[in-house]
């Protein structure tokens, strides 16, 4: 990115590489987006469309991979080009779990579909995701531009999604409580509280590979602790 | 000798070198000066002439008259002669009966001039020039990074491809969820024949489709958070027609009752209207600095009755330093205004609360933090990540007891996002909690 190469197909090469990302980036905060949407609306016909839209992430996914391998094989890369290959790899395995857990939203949104709604639990849901995906897409404009400027309060926004997870969580055990017919679409929103909190990290993960494109060196370790989720107990009445 | 009054010459023309690279910015010229600088300018002409004449003269043997006649001449012309990039520039000459020629027109200027958000990138996607409003609309974003990795949405990947490959002109919705909702109607152009660079603009559709947003949200929200007080009311009027009808004392009782129920109705409207105000227009950062020690000031002075009703002693906390900020006066004060009477509502009990401001120097420039302590029961932490929703009670009861419509701190949320601050909440059970507003200028 910075200068370019003695032999200018090599550049196109990791051009392509980028691009790869980009699409992909661009396909899976979609696909985010609207399983949400579809949650919340209650609409399994864009959940459907949802869940057909994955394949495109596993497609791309395994394009990059091989397109990765094929680079480093010709072209023996040094540095910050070797870095920026194999971050690509990494991200867009990020970003293929991210899709996927997309899909398992969209999956349970047609499960659950013309059942009791608890409406809290619904609007939880929507704040907890748009804590993600903003996240998703601040670390997707961090590797656009290679900066690395906001990457430190990037990752620790992910102790805000574990707060309103752990929050959340807690809540819907009590609608649980409260009624046995909430039972099943409130287990079915915990997963899908889980898998909004699993994108929080995949989008961590993006930003510590981003930090290491961009600088050479490893992020701290002292990464944010995880949710507490597994300390809520309700006592029974 | 002429030839010492040329060296002369020569040397004050050196001399005058710097003074006539000002010239050329177009201030006036005396006559003088001018012939000086015609005559730096063709110094080396003039000499390697001279140099010729004088050779010429040696080696046929005539005599000096002759050439040194031909070296003043030469002299003479170069003085005189007009030469266009001595004098200032023929379109700056001809101004005031030419239009302005377009040829010396910056991309960028132009590019800069314009007020929707134009990205001018090549044929391998990466960025050649962002305009500042596309800079003020996407940050971060500068030159020199792809645009498809900027704008990732598959659409905007496809519109990208086509007119890298095709040219022409495309056009397409483009809509950005997250930080906050908005549209846009992008057109992708090719410039020029075969330029290799292509334009993206934005136009932004926002507002028309908030206004379309606005009207279903008011309804949904307003229908769900009326109907349990109408529903009171409603009952009461039936019981007043009903069995109350003869009992004044259950009359008054019911009345009072209603009149609350009603008061908190209007509480709501008026709090819906102003979120839905604020909804329209959330990222035009605000252009005017306001002074947040006054907004303060003016804010606590307006809270006094409420807190000396309350019996709670309003403290001050404020290091010295420049407090102000871009921001709107009368939204900043709906800000602290919100957070104060939370503070001497749900804090009460500790009969204290410390208004705090605070200046800092950080890397990016200046911060400042206001911040609203009190010392009430606190928040328990499964809370606080929440408590910015919309009607997210953590008590129904002592809420509506305070005569809370659980929009408060959405509106308060909603204000300083559009100003780009910082919410940040700090509490434990028992201790009190601490609002803090983070403002940062970058």
């Amino acid at each position: 990115m910075q200068q370019s190469h003695t032999v200018s197909a090599y550049d196109e090469e990791l051009k392509s590489l980028a691009n790869g990302i980009a699409a992909m980036g661009g396909h899976a905060e979609r696909m985010v987006e609207q399983a949400v949407a579809a949650l919340a609306g209650d609409d399994a016909g864009l959940a459907q469309k949802v869940i057909a839209d994955d394949p495109f992430l596993d497609r791309t996914q395994r394009e990059i991979d091989d397109k990765a391998i094929r680079i480093i094989a010709r072209r023996q890369p040094m540095a910050g080009d070797l870095r920026e290959i194999i971050g690509a790899i990494r991200i867009s395995g990020d970003l293929e779990r991210v899709g996927d857990l997309g899909k398992n939203i969209a999956k349970r949104v047609v499960a659950i579909s013309g059942g009791p709604r608890p409406i809290g639990a619904f609007r939880g849901m929507q704040a907890l995701s748009e804590l993600a995906l903003n996240q998703l897409k601040e670390v997707l404009d961090a590797y656009a531009e290679r900066s690395v400027d906001r990457i430190d309060s990037i990752r620790d926004r992910d102790n805000e999604i574990d707060a309103i997870y752990t929050s959340l969580f807690r809540e819907l055990l009590t609608y649980m409580m409260e009624d046995p017919r909430n039972i099943s679409p409130c287990t079915h929103l915990l997963f899908c509280a889980k898998n909004v909190e699993r994108i929080g990290d995949h989008a961590t993960n993006i930003a510590e590979t981003v930090y290491h494109i961009a600088t050479g060196s490893l992020m701290s370790m002292d990464r944010p602790k995880d949710d507490k989720s597994h300390q809520v107990v309700m006592q029974g009445k | 000798m002429p030839v010492q009054k040329v060296f002369q010459l020569l040397r004050s023309g050196m001399h005058r070198g710097q003074g006539f690279k000002q010239m050329d910015d177009g201030k006036d010229i005396s006559s003088r000066s001018m012939m000086r600088a015609r005559l730096f300018r063709s110094r080396f002409v003039i000499a390697a002439c001279c140099l010729v004449l004088a050779v010429q003269a040696g080696l046929t043997g005539a005599s000096l008259i002759w050439p040194l006649v031909g070296i003043v001449l030469i002299i003479l012309v170069a003085a005189v002669a007009p030469r266009r990039e001595i004098g200032e520039p023929k379109s700056d000459r001809n101004r005031g009966n030419r239009t302005p020629s377009s040829g010396n027109l910056s991309v960028q200027a132009l590019a800069d001039s314009v007020p929707d958000p134009l990205v001018i990138f090549s044929h391998d996607g990466s960025s050649v020039h962002v305009n500042e409003a596309a800079k003020d609309a996407f940050a971060p974003m500068t030159a020199g990074a792809s645009v498809q990795l900027k704008f990732r949405t598959p659409e905007m990947q496809q519109l990208i491809r086509e007119v890298i490959a095709n040219g022409g002109t495309m056009e397409i919705e483009y809509a950005e969820k997250v930080p906050v909702e908005r549209w846009f109607s992008v057109t992708a152009v090719s410039v020029g024949d075969n330029t290799g660079l292509f334009v993206l603009v934005f136009k932004d559709q926002s507002e028309a489709r908030r206004i379309e947003r606005m009207r279903s949200d008011f309804i949904a929200n307003a229908s769900h958070e009326l109907r349990t007080p109408l529903a009171s009311v409603a009952g009461f009027i039936d019981t007043l027609k009903g069995s109350a009808r003869n009992d004044p004392k259950a009359q008054e009782q019911f009345l009072h009752i209603m009149e609350g129920q009603a008061a908190r109705m209007a509480r709501l409207i008026d709090d819906l209207l102003s979120l839905s105000r604020l909804e329209m227009k959330p990222y035009l950062k605000p252009a005017t600095k306001v002074d947040l020690r006054e907004v303060l000031e003016g804010v606590v002075e307006s809270l006094k009755p409420l807190a000396s009703d309350l019996g709670i002693a309003v403290e001050k906390d404020y290091n010295c330093g420049d407090y102000a900020v871009f921001g709107d006066r009368d939204e900043l004060t709906q800000v602290f205004e919100n957070l104060l009477e939370n503070a001497c509502k749900y804090g009460q009990s500790g009969k204290k609360i410390i208004v705090g401001l605070r200046e800092e120097t950080v890397s990016a420039g200046h911060a400042v933090t206001a911040s609203i302590r009190d010392f009430g029961p606190g928040i328990a932490e499964e809370h606080i990540p929440r408590i910015t929703e919309r009607f997210y009670r953590i008590n129904a009861e002592t809420s509506r007891v305070q005569k809370g419509t659980g929009l408060g701190l959405s509106i308060v949320k909603h204000i300083l996002t559009r100003h780009r601050a910082r919410l940040s909440i700090d509490s434990r059970l028992g201790e009190g909690a601490t609002f803090s507003v983070h403002f940062q200028d970058a």
